[in-house]
């Protein structure tokens, strides 16, 4: 007897969607309908002009992407599969809107919510998950990205709070922002967290320029001189390197999903373009090379997602360790990145025009393999992890 | 005032629709579902009435297999405030569907009706037709614009020759066009909170409505590829071709 065969899809062969819920499918249409409505005929003209529009913070705080893991304060409360299926489709635009997401997300809210006073928590929350307030997060310094531990930011304590001086660099939102967390050594050399506020005296943030990376989103420095921020203003619960951690790995993990809907994009692109390209009388796509390099995107993008999804269960069941989120953030960008590469070189002369997107993802993506942890200093992590010994430093 | 929509599971809009080897029909195995792009139209004009202050419930109902249930999801984190779905794996044709959608405002008494002007799986656009006929009330079909008054509603159709406006007395059966208005999306929250509101299963059996074909499909065919197009010279050649060779002028 014959062996009966289910059908393939291209597409999505392993069924992603069928191992998602009702609501979390629900969440991913509203996401991708949003996103290729309303953002994708924006983001030409906002990365050839280096322009972000303000507006998609409130339509996103409308739509409930910001803080959507959040349960109160008027987020969502979703999980984190559904965090990450939103992350997906957003990216699938472009990653710098999905950055100006996860910084919104992961980096203020979640440490406002974890590590922040009820005070804290109702005076801010709310604002933030409607988009009426922009918010970045401090933690990289000009001298010290990979090793935050050295950073050179402090606050020291004086009557009522503390005075906060430093600099941070590439931060996300900067210029826009209404609300900072900064992280900073007090007086015992311990990091703290605090939340300091646009207008406070003393602190500014200049746009970055010329970046050819994430243009649709806006990048600067804070600077910080003798910038008094009130003991109210201080993350209680923070202390350490931990803080800033749990943000990055929320952060992290969104990463994860974002840059293979990135990669999922110039796959896409990719295939039609070799279908209809016809050179030397056939298609592009009838030539083995071309096959080789698509299998080759659809079986990274296929696992890649599948882990991704197993490492989201394995955050809303509680049982997840930072390392996991280590190795889906370096394999996602990693992947992503050479995808994108190739997509370019795939388009041929029209893969460098800005009408076809992949050359913007491609330089995109050099960012997000480098933020949060680059692909070389994840793979530390996950060195650390399996020998027990750190390769970090020669100490 | 409440008020009844009708949603149907449709082949998504943006897949395109592969004919069956056996030409039996539209292979749905494994592809997206969405709701019908009118029937979001209709969902969304009933949620602006009752936004509006003038209805007190909008109930949505769809037909179909047990899936059919996530599109009646869809509606209700969109807004609506309960859903029915008439479970049958029986493929159910236009005529079924108005003698169901009958039966269940025949339980439900709605002042108003909407439903989509035809599903984008087969464009039979005569459901909310045969409904308004069956439940002998008024209809008005293509809607652009409704606007609801005391007792009657007020409704600007697209036809060939412009907009006509028609004012029906209630109950009254709507089927919408394309520019009614522009859909919301599910919010988030709202997705979450749609799981908690209810949503009936009822078996089409209970109903006691004669749903037996009256269609047979003969076979289904992809369109024929279109082939490519010729360049003229000039005006008069155009002319000539249009003329003589496609014979239109």
């Amino acid at each position: 007897m014959a062996e009966k065969f289910g059908t393939f899809s291209w597409s999505d062969p392993f069924f992603l969607t069928d191992q998602l819920s009702e609501d979390e499918r629900l969440v991913q249409e509203t996401a991708q309908s949003y996103c290729q409505e309303k953002l994708m005929p924006r983001v030409l003209h906002a990365n050839r002009n280096e322009h972000f529009d303000r507006d998609i913070m409130n339509e996103m705080g409308e739509l409930g992407f910001l803080g959507s893991t959040i349960k109160d304060h008027g987020c969502a409360g979703l999980n984190y599969v559904c965090y990450g299926l939103v992350a997906r489709e957003v990216e699938r635009v472009d990653s710098g809107y999905r950055s100006a997401m996860s910084v919104q997300s992961s980096l203020v809210m979640h440490p406002i919510n974890t590590f922040g006073s009820e005070a804290q928590k109702e005076k801010y929350l709310p604002k933030l998950a409607t988009g009426e307030w922009v918010g970045c997060f401090g933690l990289t310094e000009p001298d010290h990205g990979s090793d935050p531990g050295s950073m050179k930011t402090r606050a020291k304590t004086v009557d009522g709070g503390y005075l906060i001086n430093g600099a941070k660099m590439w931060i996300t939102n900067a210029p826009i922002a209404d609300v900072f967390i900064i992280w900073a050594k007090d007086d015992s050399d311990v990091i703290r967290g605090f939340i300091l506020e646009k207008g406070m005296k003393g602190l500014s943030a200049p746009k970055i320029e010329g970046k050819f990376s994430l243009r649709a989103s806006i990048t600067g420095e804070i600077v910080m001189e003798d910038v008094f921020v009130p003991e109210e203003n201080r993350l209680p619960d923070a202390r350490g390197l931990g803080g800033p951690f749990s943000c990055l790995n929320r952060a992290r993990y969104g990463i994860a999903w974002g840059a293979l809907g990135s990669a999922e994009f110039c796959w896409h692109a990719a295939r039609e373009y070799t279908l209809n390209r016809q050179q030397f009388g056939r298609p592009l796509a009838a030539n083995q090379l071309i096959q080789k390099k698509l299998a080759d995107m659809q079986t990274d993008i296929t696992l890649g997602l599948q882990s991704c999804l197993r490492v989201g269960r394995l955050m809303d069941e509680g049982r997840f360790a930072p390392e996991m989120v280590s190795m889906i953030k370096r394999n996602s960008c990693g992947k992503a990145i050479d995808i994108a590469r190739i997509a370019r070189d795939m388009h041929g002369g029209n893969g460098i025009s800005d009408e076809f997107h992949v050359i913007r993802h491609m330089m995109n993506l050099e960012a997000v393999n480098t933020y949060e942890g680059t692909h070389d200093v994840h793979a530390l992590i996950l060195g650390r992890a399996q020998t027990g010994l750190q390769a970090f430093s020669g100490n | 005032m409440k008020i009844l929509v009708a949603v149907k599971r449709v082949l998504d809009y943006n897949v395109k629709a592969r004919v069956k080897a056996d030409k039996s029909g539209v292979d749905l195995s494994n592809v997206k579902m969405s709701m019908n792009p009118f029937d979001e139209i209709a969902v969304e004009e009933a949620l602006r009435i009752k936004e509006a202050g003038k209805a007190d419930e909008v109930v949505v109902v769809s037909i179909g297999v047990s899936q059919c249930q996530e599109t009646i999801r869809t509606a209700l984190a969109m807004g609506a405030d309960r859903g029915i779905l008439v479970e049958t794996d029986q493929e159910i044709e236009p005529l079924a569907v108005a003698k169901i959608l009958k039966a269940v405002a025949e339980k439900e008494s709605p002042q108003l009706a909407i439903l989509g002007k035809q599903a984008i799986d087969d464009d039979s656009n005569v459901t909310g037709q045969m409904l308004a006929a069956l439940m002998d009330c008024a209809q008005a079909t293509f809607a652009s614009k409704v606007e609801v008054g005391d007792g009657k509603v007020d409704v600007t159709r697209e036809i060939d020759g412009g907009l006509q406006t028609l004012s029906l007395s209630l109950p009254a059966v709507i089927t919408t066009d394309l520019r009614l208005n522009e859909p919301r999306y599910a919010k988030l929250p709202n997705i979450m909170k749609a799981k908690k509101k209810p949503l009936d299963v009822i078996p089409v059996a209970d109903l006691g409505v004669d749903i037996a074909p009256r269609l047979k499909t003969l076979k289904v065919e992809e369109p024929p590829e279109r082939s490519a197009g010729v360049m003229v010279e000039s005006v008069a050649e155009l002319v000539d071709k249009l003329k003589n060779e496609a014979k239109v002028i």
